[in-house]
């Protein structure tokens, strides 16, 4: 939710951790439930995933600061009509 | 009313708690000790499920590593408060009701297809202990692929971070 309605960019890459999370969470949960390590091997690969891509969105963060000097997600429309 | 099944509520409402509060809280920072106090209530829950290594990891991996580059580029850039906003209409008239829509459809599923049919039901039957060792069994022979394409991203992901973060002379 605070991906719709956060305006601050480092909030929103907060909230895609978050998510990956919840689906960790979820995946721990039914690799318990079903009694396969599937589950758990996956979980792993998700949080090295999570690691990479959280090292390159933060450099993202810190191109996007240098530019705009804001971090607010409304003054990045350059794309926008 | 056993110890683990107290456990478990106490760890759940940390965590859906700190949620909460990440979502709420006006300072990036708040919600950066928000997300480390959910990070720690999931690898106690992690804990009671039996898998101890990806609780370790959790701690190791998220607690440590991302949230301290986290909170290093919310204090490198200085983000202070920000300015509320009302909620977007795509929050307020999609969002919600797909929530609550993915909520209750879960909970249907859950209801129909695992209660009473698993062994492992009941709450911390400690024995049931996933051993690292057959963990890292299956990583490495039935999952060696992808775990050396995982090294592969990485290093392409510090390249990446690199050559972004570089400033222009």
């Amino acid at each position: 939710m605070a991906f719709v309605f956060k305006r601050n960019i480092i909030t929103i890459f907060m909230a895609i951790e978050l998510m990956l999370n919840a689906v960790n969470l979820a995946f721990v949960a039914f690799a318990r439930a079903w009694n396969q390590l599937d589950g758990l091997v996956f979980v792993f690969f998700v949080i090295v995933v999570a690691a990479a891509e959280a090292a390159v969105g933060l450099a993202i963060v810190i191109t996007i600061y240098q530019n705009r000097h804001s971090l607010n997600i409304e003054r990045v429309n350059l794309l926008k009509l | 009313m056993s110890l683990p099944f107290i456990l478990f509520f106490v760890f759940a409402l940390i965590s859906v708690g700190g949620a909460i509060l990440l979502i709420m809280a006006r300072e990036p920072i708040h919600s950066a000790l928000a997300l480390i106090l959910v990070m720690m209530s999931l690898a106690g829950l992690y804990l009671m499920l039996g898998a101890e290594f990806i609780a370790a990891v959790q701690i190791i991996v998220y607690a440590g590593a991302i949230m301290v580059l986290f909170v290093f580029v919310i204090m490198l850039l200085n983000a202070g408060t920000e300015e509320r906003t009302d909620w977007s209409k795509i929050a307020k008239y999609a969002g919600l009701p797909l929530g609550i829509l993915l909520l209750l459809e879960l909970a249907h599923w859950m209801a129909h297809s695992l209660i009473g049919r698993t062994p492992a039901n009941g709450a911390g039957s400690a024995n049931v202990m996933v051993s690292t060792r057959e963990l890292s069994m299956q990583l490495f022979q039935k999952y060696l692929f992808p775990f050396e394409a995982t090294s592969i991203l990485i290093l392409i992901a510090i390249l990446g971070a690199l050559v972004l973060a570089k400033r222009d002379e």
